[in-house]
C-alpha cells in the first residue's frame, strides 16, 4: 500500500492505496466522491473527466499514486453550495442531460473546453471537442447547446 | 397556459442532483461489510465443461466464496425465464431451453457465467477469479443468423432441433401468393438489420443485501422494472417470497430495453449475499456489458411488394430470420414475433401482408428488446422496400409514399396484421417535413454538391410505432405472461403536498418532472410542491415499469385518474365545509368553490381536513390519498415523417448528415422540451445504427467488437443539430390525449439514412452499418457498373 496526499475540491486528503488504484477508484471508493461515474474501460466514454491541476484529464488513465501533490476538481466541486455554476445552469436551461449518468464527465469536459477556447465557441468546435465523451440519451444537440449558453455565460460573469 | 402544467416547458425537478454530482446510482451505494462480486466468464463460444477447480481461488486473498451452477442448484435457484409463448408452426410452444444463472455443465457464449468469487474487495475478486481452473471440452460454434438452422450445423440446444426456437407464419399466405401472381410488378429485396448492443452509459448493477432479522433481501439493481424484477426473482427463480425481496432501481443511467431483462448476475447477487450472509455488490464493465448485457435487432430479412399499375401497394411479403443468441432473455421470443410482424402495414394501405419469421439459436449472447424493439426493424424493412418501390416504378418516394398512405378518413383503421391505429395523419406529416427540409431545394443542392465533388443525397422514413404497451387482454392472447397496465397512487400530506407514486421507472425520460406537471395541471399544486416516487417495490404499489414508451400513455392515465379520484372526494369535503350542495361545488385551479358565490376552499385545505375531520361528511372516509389502475383499451400510435440529407465523400467514403428533419405527431405533449430531447436521442440511436454501430462476433464465435475500441458509438461530432417538429392528431383510445415518444426516433431513422445514402450514390441498397468502407465500396462498384 502507498499513502497518496492529494488536494479534492480544496481540501487536504490522504489515503492508503495500491499501487494500481485509479485515480477513480480513489475518488469514488476511498472518498465516497460517487459523482465522477465509470462507463468504460479503455478511456473513451469520458464520464470520469476530472480536472487534475486544471487540465480536464479521464481520471480512469491516471493512477492515484500519479496524482499524489496535485490539486483534483471533481464535479462535486463545481457549483457554490446549492447554487449551480453557470456551465451547470446552462444544461439544466438547455436540457443537456436526461439520465444524468455521462453529465459530470460532460460538465467537467466543458468547463475545460471553455478554459482553452474561450466563451463564444461555434457548433463545430464544441462537437469537435466532445468526441471523448459518449452520451447516449441526448443525442449531443442540447448539450452542445448547453457548452455553447454556458460559456457565454461564464464570460458575463 | 399554465406555466407547469401540461405543454410547459419546465426545467426538470430531477436535474439539480444529477448536474452536482449527487446522483444515486446503484454502484454509488455502499454498504457496511459489503463484499465484490466478480463473474468468472466463458471465453468459448460453446463447450463443456467437464470440471471447475474452485481450490486455488478460495485459498486466495480476501475470497469469501467462490459459487458455482451446482451449488445454485443445490439451493433450488430456478433457471432464468423468457415471459412470452409464440407458438411455432407445428403447432407447438417455442423451443426454450433452460437458462441456468451460472452454468451447469456447458456454456453456449463467450461471456457466459460459469462461477462467481466474492471477496473483500473487488480487485482480490478479479485476482481469484483468474485461478478458477475450467475444464472446457470445446465445441463447434454456431454465430450467423443466417446458416444457424441449415443443415448440418452443430447442434446447440438438444430441445431445439435444427436450432430453431419458433417458425412463425402470419396472414394470409394465399391471399398474397393471389396478388403477387396478378400484380404488374413486384418489388424485391434482400436486407440485414445489424445486431447492436444497447449501450446505456451506466453498466449494470447490483447490489445484494439480506437481513437475517427480518429474513429479507434488499436487491438495489440497475432496472426498468423493479416490480417486474421482484415478481420474476420470486415467482419462477425462488430467489424469496414478494414480501420478503424488496427490489429497488435507484437512479439508473439510462435503459433503452437493457435493463428491463432478468439478468442472471442479478439472481447470483440476490442469491449469494444470503448465502455468505454479507452484502454482495456487482458492478459490471464495459466489456462485460458487451459479452452479457442482451444485443438488439439481428435480422436477416426478404421483402417482397406486389403493385398495381400505378404504384398501389397489393400485397407484401416478408421472410425473417430473427437470431435470439444462445437463450431466451426475458421478452425475447417477443421481439421478432409481435413487436414485429404486427407493424408490418407501416402508414400503408397494402391490403394483404404475410410474413414467416424463423427465430433461431446461435452461440451468442441472447438478444431481446432495444430502444423500439421488433418496430425499427419492421419500419428498416418497409420503409427501404417503399424506396425500391418508387424507383422500380419511376415514382418520387414522397408521391409512393403519398399514393399509399392510410387515409386520413379512414381512421380507426384496421391493418391486416392484427393492430388497428386509432389516429393519424400521414400526409400532414409528410408535408410538413418536406417544407422543414426543403425538399423543392435539394437537386440545386446536390448540384453545388457535385461541383464540389460530393454526392448528395436525400432520404425518407415514414414510420409508424405501436407503444403505450399495452392492452393487458390482447397481450395475453398473444402468450405474455404478464398483464401491461399501469399503476399510480397520489398522496396529499396533511400539509398539503403531494407524493405521486408511479409503478414506472424513470431513467433518464424526466418522470418527476412530468408526472408533476400532470398533477399540477389536474390540481394546481405546485410543482415544486409535488414529487414523484418511483423504483422500489417498498415505496410503490406493484407496477409494470417503463418500455414501449408506455410510462405517460399508461403510467400517465393512471396518475390522472388518481386525481379525478381526488377531486370526486375533495368535492365531498368542501360541500360540507362551505355549506352546499357537493353538486354545486366546482373545482379549478386547486381551488373547490360553490357555484356562484365566492364561497372557495383549497384543495390543501381540503387535505388538512380528511387527515383532521373534527367537522366532516357522514359516510366520507378520512384521508386525501387515492390509487388508481388503468389497462388502455389499445396500443398507441406515434408516427411521422424523417428525412435525411447526406453528403458523401466518393474518395473516402465518410458520410455527413448535413440536415436531419423529422416531423412527429405524438399527440398531446405535456413538456415539449422533453420530448424534443426524446426525439433527439431516438435519432442518433438510430443513426447510430446506420452509420456506425455494427455488433459482430467471428467465425469460433468470439464477439470482435467488445470495447468502444470497437464498437463505433455515435460521437458529438458524428452527428448534425436536428430539426425538430410536429403534426398532432388526437388519439381517441388514450384518455389523455398522448402517444409516447421516446422510441420514434431510433425506429425512424434508420432508413432514413440509409435511403438517403442509396440516392446519393445510386444504388439499390446498403446495408448497415454504411461505415466509410462499406460506402466507399459500394460507390466504387456504382461507378464500376454506370462506367
Amino acid at each position: 500500500m502507498v499513502t497518496v496526499n492529494i488536494t479534492v475540491n480544496g481540501k487536504p486528503v490522504s489515503g492508503e492505496v495500491e499501487s494500481r488504484t485509479l485515480l477513480v477508484q480513489f475518488l469514488r471508493d476511498n472518498l465516497r466522491l460517487t459523482g465522477t461515474h465509470v462507463g468504460c474501460d479503455t478511456s473513451q466514454c469520458g464520464a470520469c473527466v476530472v480536472h487534475v491541476d486544471g487540465k480536464s484529464i479521464k481520471s480512469c488513465t491516471l493512477l492515484a499514486v500519479q496524482a499524489d501533490g496535485a490539486e483534483v476538481t471533481t464535479i462535486e466541486g463545481v457549483a457554490n453550495g446549492s447554487e449551480l455554476h453557470p456551465m451547470q445552469q446552462a444544461f439544466m436551461d438547455n436540457h443537456g442531460l436526461q439520465c444524468g449518468f455521462c453529465t459530470p464527465g460532460m460538465v467537467m469536459t466543458a468547463l475545460d473546453i471553455v478554459n482553452r477556447n474561450g466563451n463564444n465557441l461555434d457548433e463545430a468546435t464544441v462537437r469537435k471537442e466532445l468526441e471523448g465523451n459518449i452520451c447516449r440519451c441526448t443525442g449531443y444537440h442540447n448539450i452542445v447547446k448547453s457548452v455553447q449558453a454556458g460559456a457565454k455565460n461564464m464570460g458575463g460573469s | 397556459m399554465n406555466e407547469q402544467g401540461i405543454g410547459a416547458s419546465v426545467r426538470r425537478k430531477e436535474d439539480q442532483r444529477f448536474l452536482i454530482g449527487k446522483g444515486n446510482y446503484t454502484d454509488d451505494i455502499n454498504v457496511a461489510g459489503q463484499t465484490h462480486a466478480v463473474f468468472v466468464r466463458s471465453p468459448h463460444a460453446h463447450a463443456e465443461i467437464k470440471g471447475i477447480d474452485t481450490s486455488a481461488a478460495m485459498a486466495a486473498s480476501g475470497v469469501v466464496a467462490v459459487l458455482t451452477g451446482e451449488d445454485l442448484a443445490a439451493d433450488g435457484i430456478g433457471p432464468l425465464i423468457c415471459g412470452v409463448t409464440v407458438t411455432s408452426d407445428d403447432g407447438e410452444p417455442h423451443r426454450a431451453p433452460a437458462h441456468p444463472a451460472l452454468a451447469q455443465g456447458k456454456v453456449n457464449y463467450v461471456g457466459d457465467h460459469v462461477a462467481v468469487v466474492i471477496a473483500e474487495s473487488k480487485s482480490e475478486a478479479r485476482d481469484a477469479a483468474e485461478l478458477v481452473d475450467v475444464d472446457y471440452s470445446v465445441l463447434p460454434a454456431v454465430t450467423g443468423t443466417r446458416s444457424a438452422a441449415d443443415p448440418g450445423q452443430q447442434q446447440i440446444h438438444e430441445v431445439a432441433p435444427g436450432n430453431v426456437c419458433f417458425n412463425w407464419p402470419f396472414g394470409d399466405k394465399d391471399g398474397v401468393e393471389a396478388a403477387f401472381a396478378a400484380a404488374h410488378k413486384v418489388s424485391k429485396l434482400d436486407l440485414v438489420n445489424n445486431r447492436m448492443v444497447t449501450n446505456p452509459m451506466e453498466p449494470r448493477a447490483a447490489l445484494g443485501e439480506y437481513n437475517t432479522g427480518t429474513d429479507e433481501i434488499t436487491l438495489h439493481v440497475t432496472t426498468q422494472n423493479p416490480h417486474v424484477h421482484r415478481l420474476v426473482l420470486s415467482a419462477f427463480n425462488q430467489l424469496a417470497p414478494e414480501h420478503k425481496l424488496r427490489v429497488v432501481g435507484p437512479d439508473v443511467g439510462g435503459g433503452f430495453g437493457a435493463k428491463i431483462f432478468v439478468y442472471a448476475e442479478e439472481l447470483v447477487v440476490g442469491w449469494a449475499c444470503r448465502k455468505v450472509n454479507r452484502p454482495v455488490k456487482w458492478n459490471a464493465d464495459r466489456t462485460e456489458a458487451f459479452l452479457a448485457d442482451a444485443h438488439g435487432r439481428d435480422h436477416v430479412s426478404t421483402a417482397e411488394m406486389a403493385m398495381d399499375g400505378n404504384g398501389k401497394f397489393l400485397a407484401m411479403r416478408v421472410h425473417t430470420k430473427a437470431n435470439l443468441g444462445a437463450y431466451l432473455s426475458t421478452f425475447g421470443t417477443m421481439v421478432p414475433s409481435y413487436l414485429y410482424a404486427f407493424l408490418l402495414a407501416g402508414q400503408y394501405a397494402t391490403p394483404l401482408i404475410y410474413s414467416e419469421v424463423k427465430a433461431v439459436f446461435t452461440n451468442t449472447a441472447p438478444v431481446d428488446a432495444s430502444r423500439g424493439a421488433g418496430r425499427p426493424e419492421a419500419t428498416y424493412l418497409v420503409e427501404r422496400l417503399v424506396d425500391i418501390c418508387a424507383s422500380d416504378m419511376g415514382l418520387d418516394p414522397a408521391e409512393i409514399r403519398r399514393r399509399n398512405f392510410i387515409p386520413v378518413d379512414a381512421f380507426p383503421y384496421q391493418t391486416p396484421v392484427v393492430q388497428c391505429y386509432d389516429s393519424g395523419d400521414y400526409p400532414a406529416a409528410l408535408d410538413k417535413a418536406m417544407e422543414l427540409a426543403d425538399y423543392d431545394g435539394f437537386e440545386s443542392r446536390a448540384a453545388e454538391a457535385r461541383a464540389r465533388g460530393k454526392l448528395r443525397g436525400i432520404g425518407f422514413s415514414s414510420y409508424v410505432e405501436a407503444c403505450g404497451i399495452a392492452p393487458s387482454a390482447a397481450v395475453g392472447q398473444l402468450g405474455a405472461g404478464v398483464g401491461l397496465w399501469e399503476s399510480a397512487q397520489v398522496r396529499f400530506n396533511p400539509t398539503g403536498n403531494v407524493q405521486v407514486f408511479t409503478g414506472t421507472h424513470s431513467h433518464g425520460q424526466g418522470h418527476e418532472t412530468t408526472f408533476a406537471q400532470l398533477v399540477n395541471d389536474q390540481l394546481g399544486v405546485p410543482i415544486e410542491n409535488i414529487e414523484v416516487i418511483h423504483g422500489d417495490t417498498a415505496k410503490t404499489q406493484f407496477g409494470m415499469g417503463t418500455y414501449g414508451s408506455r410510462s405517460l400513455a399508461v403510467g400517465g392515465v393512471a396518475i390522472s385518474r388518481a386525481c379525478d379520484k381526488l377531486v370526486a372526494k375533495g368535492k365531498k369535503i368542501a360541500a360540507h365545509a362551505l355549506e352546499a350542495a357537493e353538486g354545486d361545488i366546482e373545482f379549478a385551479d386547486g381551488s373547490f368553490s360553490v357555484a356562484g358565490t365566492d364561497k372557495a376552499m383549497s384543495i390543501g385545505e381540503v387535505a388538512f381536513n380528511a387527515y383532521v375531520p373534527h367537522s366532516y361528511p357522514e359516510g366520507v372516509e378520512p384521508g386525501f390519498d387515492e390509487n388508481a389502475f388503468f389497462d388502455p383499451t389499445n396500443f398507441s400510435f406515434p408516427a411521422g415523417t424523417h428525412i435525411c440529407e447526406i453528403e458523401v465523400d466518393p474518395e473516402t467514403g465518410v458520410v455527413e448528415i448535413v440536415k436531419y428533419s423529422a416531423v412527429d405527431d405524438f399527440g398531446r405533449l405535456i413538456n415539449p422540451m422533453i420530448v424534443e430531447g426524446q426525439v433527439h436521442g431516438g435519432i442518433a440511436h438510430g443513426v447510430g445504427q446506420a452509420l456506425l454501430e455494427g455488433c459482430s462476433y467471428d467465425s469460433e464465435g468470439q464477439l470482435i467488437t467488445a470495447s468502444y475500441m470497437d464498437y463505433a458509438m455515435p460521437r458529438a461530432d458524428n452527428l448534425p443539430s436536428f430539426d425538430v417538429d410536429y403534426a398532432p392528431t388526437n388519439p381517441p383510445d388514450n384518455p389523455l390525449g398522448v402517444k409516447g415518444c421516446g422510441e420514434a426516433g431510433a425506429i425512424g431513422a434508420p432508413p432514413a439514412v440509409i435511403n438517403a445514402i442509396s440516392n446519393a450514390l445510386g444504388v439499390k441498397h446498403i446495408d448497415m452499418p454504411a461505415t466509410p468502407e462499406n460506402v466507399w465500396r459500394a460507390a466504387q462498384q456504382a461507378t464500376a457498373a454506370s462506367a
